[in-house]
């Protein structure tokens, strides 16, 4: 009963701690990119609130808590309200099954740095994030307007197609480390980072990656040039704000995921685990920034069929050397 | 006594999501529901010791095939009656639908009633199935017993696909 009541508390300070960290890096997430890309083009971003614009994120967040709540006329109200929930809770959901660390004692006990191991860790990211997908179509779907329902339908044929080869990348991995769970993934990297061993699965991983949150250049779901803003037009206040969470959120997810699979999760010599961790991911996240400020968009066609006719085979591909190779050695 | 306090709060909310889906008369709201029947589907499989298979019925089912299913819905392009519901003129397919659907419950009842209620105890019980691990498991069944229905359902799969894309070929010759 004891050790039940133990787990149960440790288990919720784990969760506050891991999802209150989570959402101080998406809010600052916003002003690091907005820094990055401004210096990347000779600016110098936000500046005014606080040393370098440090308070920013605070100042937008007020503003967006107290602007005013539109929903449009004809909108599918209840839907409207519910597409930002689903957009946002799988993507703080799917944080659950990363190792940040490895096992630490305080008072004689040992605390897995992970909020829970599952045995299928790695598919219940990827289940958890599929569902994701819904907060798009319905919110663009809800909003009663053309160019959210364009943005919508784009984003739901994109974020499908770009799965499975997402899903296919990582197998490569999975065969060598003969696990699905994430702790296992991380363990076998003692020696060597699976980049090197997959470094197709890898570059897979990465485009299908970006292309899966939606970000540059894939971002053909609220490309501003064709769409307005695509399908989160209609939105605004703190529902507008949850939907860019959620992406942020994407973005964290897929570099920790990126991590724990292809860098060695939080293994390095001299400094403490965690910060590995972060270190690591804050690299990853980086990379992202970068690339929205240095790539144009594709176009949807060009999309398709890059997903569809290039990605998905090699992916497959990647899957039959690796098998082969372990057959053979 | 947790695992079946659970099992009656997602048994009675996936009972009630796949009425919903019959009931509502908006076909969004209708899909909307069967994803949640889904999603608590999978919640099922989780309390019966079968990880995986609640994986990939999120994934699957609830993240890629209803995905589908909206997309289609929205394309169609609903009228205002379609949205409402209206009354249908197929007078036969009220009773036909009740009588087919009596015929159903009292299949799988029997069938479930003489399987499971009175089977004898198999060699997988959950002890040694989270001793092997679940996916493992799964994967060695699907690749050593039952290798011909698992190849035989990708052929079919693949018939599938090429009858599709023959189907939109013509549409585009045609034009």
């Amino acid at each position: 009963m004891i050790e039940a009541l133990i787990f149960l508390v440790l288990t919720i300070i784990k969760i506050g701690v891991v999802v209150g960290v989570l959402l101080l890096i998406i809010a600052y997430l916003i002003w690091v990119e907005r820094k990055v890309i401004a210096h990347m083009q000779v600016r110098l971003g936000p500046m005014r609130v606080g040393w370098h614009g440090l308070l920013q994120p605070i100042a937008d967040g007020l503003k967006l808590i107290f602007k005013e709540d539109i929903i449009p006329a004809r909108a599918s109200k209840v839907v409207f309200v519910l597409a930002p929930v689903i957009a946002t809770v799988p993507a703080l959901m799917a944080i659950a099954v990363i190792p940040f660390g490895d096992t630490i004692s305080i008072f004689g006990k040992s605390i897995d740095m992970v909020i829970t191991d599952v045995n299928i860790g790695i598919l219940f990211i990827l289940a958890v994030t599929s569902v994701g997908v819904y907060g798009v179509i319905l919110g663009g779907w809800s909003s009663n307007n053309k160019y959210s329902l364009l943005g919508a339908l784009r984003s739901s044929a994109q974020m499908i197609s770009y799965e499975l080869s997402l899903g296919l990348s990582l197998i490569g991995v999975i065969m060598i480390s003969q696990s699905l769970s994430l702790v296992d993934i991380v363990d076998s990297q003692a020696k060597y980072w699976f980049v090197i061993l997959q470094p197709l699965g890898f570059l897979i991983y990465a485009i299908s990656a970006i292309a899966e949150t939606n970000r540059c250049p894939f971002d053909l779901p609220e490309a501003e040039t064709e769409l307005v803003a695509g399908f989160h037009t209609e939105y605004s206040s703190m529902k507008f704000a949850l939907f860019f969470m959620a992406e942020y959120a994407n973005i964290i997810t897929v570099s920790a995921v990126a991590v724990t699979f292809f860098f060695g999760g939080w293994r390095g010599p001299y400094l403490p685990p965690v910060v590995w961790f972060l270190i690591k991911m804050a690299l990853c996240i980086f990379f992202f920034i970068w690339l929205r400020s240095t790539y144009p968009r594709f176009r949807y066609d060009q999309l398709m069929k890059f997903g569809w006719k290039i990605l998905l085979p090699v992916a497959l591909l990647n899957i039959l050397i690796t098998g082969l190779v372990i057959i053979l050695l | 006594m947790l695992e079946s306090l659970l099992f009656l709060i997602m048994g009675s909310i996936t009972i009630a999501c796949a009425l919903c889906v019959v009931f509502q008369k908006n076909p969004i709201y209708s899909a909307i529901f069967l994803i949640q029947t889904m999603v608590s589907l999978a919640v099922l499989y989780v309390l019966l010791h079968a990880q995986f298979i609640a994986a990939i019925q999120v994934m699957i089912y609830a993240g890629a095939i209803m995905v589908l299913f909206i997309f289609v819905i929205m394309l169609l392009n609903l009228s205002k009656a379609d949205e409402e519901g209206e009354r249908d003129n197929l007078f036969f397919q009220k009773p036909s639908a009740i009588i087919l659907g009596f015929i159903l419950v009292v299949m799988i009842g029997t069938v479930t009633l003489k399987t499971v209620f009175q089977g004898v105890k198999g060699e997988y019980t959950p002890e040694t199935i989270s001793q092997i691990g679940n996916t493992q498991l799964v994967g060695k069944m699907l690749f050593t017993k039952y290798v011909f229905p698992f190849e035989i359902a990708s052929i079919l799969l693949f018939a599938a696909i090429i009858g599709a894309i023959i189907l939109a070929k013509k549409r585009i010759i045609e034009d």
